[in-house]
């Protein structure tokens, strides 16, 4: 299971398309286990499609969604309508809409219809699946249910499924591999962990959640912000001036003489456990520090921020 | 809200949304002295024949192959409309052209012509002196001053109906569900006979409904150019006009009502398959 994770406009959605064979590429192969598709047809690409706004067919039944793909087959490939009503009705059990084979459409909710386009897309038994925001539509609760509920079909099916995302936090929950796109480029594939640990560039780092950014130096090997020592270590070959980049958990409230960053308190809040709480420098930006739960923090207040962890790139 | 008094008859519902009252009696007068009012004062007119009077016209030779050229016809005429208007609907609202907003003007061109200008234009064209008429001429068909030239007049007036009611639901078909298909594997026909099209029957036979309607009822573009034969190519509106010519006023309302009644019937059966079919194609 891999997601394409990447802002608005980054061609995550135009690559999904390009894989299905809905558009064309300018340059490249598209290449499934070993075959080269490009010049495949996107009707003989065997590929399932599950789009954003589920796009099915509303004046046919649920059971008739489903087993569109199969009757559409030349007859010779058709199953028997008794197996396609079998499969039809395994599908149904699968998403758990079993009672729902003779609705229209119309008379679902989102995450129902969801489902549904799911269903109908994995009736052709697909090479690869693909789908697209397939929970953008809908609210936060149904989205996280839906989400636990696709990861648990790709347990029991193994379907190789390919997932658009601009949500980090889907894309790290819910697949195996992750890959970063900007403007058009592919920036980094790896596993949740490691695209979370090694970052391969500050793009992929500040897409993957909140970031600090602060101007230091490295220097022996040493990263210095205003010229005191963090425990971070230099890369190979760099040195004078860098940046270096952290998140909110890796600041922490220190005294004035160890301090790496000095500012004031202009809110915090709490969340989840935690406290989030911003704080203005002086001449530069506005940074957030993630704490845990206790002593609260007076508006105003000055204090001192020690960097405990982070990324260095020149 | 259970110990609140409730209504006797839950006829209106409370909604925010107001003048249910004041819009339905408007409704209900408008339509009885525009729609109702007349045409009762033609039954009572006819009426004065008594029903065997009613049936002698009816079933008069002349009256009724004039029925039968005006309704078949009609009925042709329609479904040739209703098929044409759906394939210019569907180039207008599908493709990007060069004059395509053009092309989309000229449609209505039938809706604004005064029919008699339509009647001589048509009639002047397909008169086998005329430049279409002479090639006809030549292969055969005579089209002027027969029923094939009702025919032409009748799909003439009726194509703007057919195309403007389907356009707006081709215009509303979603790419995405003809995308959802191709990479379900159907054929590019496929797709269209059963996906893209059977959204559009409800709106195919309203146009169907309203370009034989207005086919029935055409007059002026069409007695130009039918050549008015009794027993071949006389309508029956124009009957109902040489009735009124000879001061058989009763006789011309009898021919009306008979219209009347036919006119509504076909429209119900219309409408009875418009409903079933919305039904069929979850329009709930």
């Amino acid at each position: 299971m891999l997601a394409l994770l990447g802002p608005s406009g980054s061609g995550k959605t135009t690559l999904l398309r390009i894989i299905a064979g809905l558009d064309f590429p300018d340059r490249g192969r598209i290449i499934f286990g070993g075959d080269d598709a490009t010049r495949v047809p996107v009707q003989q690409r065997a590929v399932g499609f599950v789009f954003q706004h589920y796009a099915l067919f509303k004046h046919m039944t649920v059971a008739q969604n489903i087993a569109y793909g199969l009757n559409a087959r030349r007859r010779s490939e058709r199953p028997e309508k008794a197996e396609i009503k079998r499969r039809v009705g395994n599908l149904l059990d699968l998403i758990k809409l079993s009672g729902f084979a003779d609705r229209y459409p119309s008379q679902l909710s989102g995450g129902q219809r969801q489902r549904i386009a799911l269903a109908r897309a994995l009736a052709v038994e697909p090479r690869v699946l693909l789908l697209d925001e397939p929970f953008g539509a809908l609210d936060a609760q149904v989205r996280k249910d839906l989400r636990r509920w696709l990861r648990e079909i790709h347990d029991r099916t193994g379907q190789t499924t390919i997932f658009v995302t601009h949500d980090q936090d889907e894309a790290l929950e819910l697949s195996d591999r992750v890959a970063v796109l900007d403007r058009g480029r592919l920036e980094q594939v790896g596993t949740p962990d490691e695209v979370q640990e090694r970052p391969v560039s500050p793009t992929v780092l500040k897409f993957l959640g909140d970031t600090i950014e602060v101007e230091a130096i490295a220097q022996n090997g040493q990263v210095l912000v205003q010229g005191r020592p963090t425990p971070l270590t230099a890369p190979q070959g760099l040195s004078g001036p860098v940046k270096l980049y952290a998140r909110p958990w890796q600041l922490q409230f220190a005294e004035a003489d160890t301090a790496h960053l000095h500012g004031t308190v202009r809110s915090s809040y709490r969340t989840q456990g935690r406290q989030r709480i911003e704080v203005d420098r002086e001449g530069a930006k506005t940074v957030v520090v993630e704490a845990s739960d206790t002593a609260r923090l007076a508006q105003g207040r000055e204090v001192g921020l020690r960097i405990v962890g982070g990324w260095v790139f020149p | 809200m259970s110990e609140a008094p409730r209504p006797k008859r839950r006829f209106r519902q409370r909604t925010v949304i107001p003048g249910f009252g004041l819009t339905l009696g408007y409704t209900l007068t408008c339509l009885g002295v525009i729609v109702l009012l007349p045409l009762a004062t033609l039954v009572a007119k006819a009426a004065g024949l008594g029903p065997a009077g009613i049936w002698a016209v009816a079933t008069d030779p002349r009256v009724a192959s004039a029925l039968r050229v005006s309704f078949g016809v009609s009925l042709l005429a329609a479904l040739t409309a209703s098929i044409f208007g759906g394939i210019v609907a569907w180039v207008l609202t599908r493709y990007d052209f060069p004059g395509r907003k053009l092309a989309d003007a000229v449609v209505d061109l039938p809706f604004a012509l005064p029919t008699a200008v339509a009647g001589i234009a048509l009639a002047s064209l397909y008169a086998p002196n005329g430049a279409v008429g002479s090639q006809l001429a030549k292969i055969g068909i005579e089209a002027a001053y027969t029923p094939v030239g009702i025919f032409i007049a009748m799909v003439f007036i009726g194509l703007p109906f057919a195309v403007r009611t389907v356009q707006p639901l081709i215009a509303e078909i979603d790419k995405e569900v003809e995308e959802a298909s191709a990479i379900l594997g159907a054929s590019r026909i496929a797709t269209l006979t059963r996906v893209v099209l059977p959204p559009l029957i409800p709106a195919v036979l309203t146009g169907f409904a309203l370009a034989f309607a207005r086919g029935v009822g055409e007059y002026g573009s069409i007695i130009f150019i039918a050549g008015n034969l009794p027993y071949v190519s006389e309508i029956a509106p124009l009957l109902i006009v040489i009735k009124l010519s000879e001061f058989d006023y009763e006789g011309a309302s009898a021919i009306a009502v008979i219209m009347l009644a036919i006119s509504f019937v076909t429209l119900l059966a219309i409408n009875l398959i418009q409903a079933w079919s919305r039904r069929r194609f979850g329009y709930v």
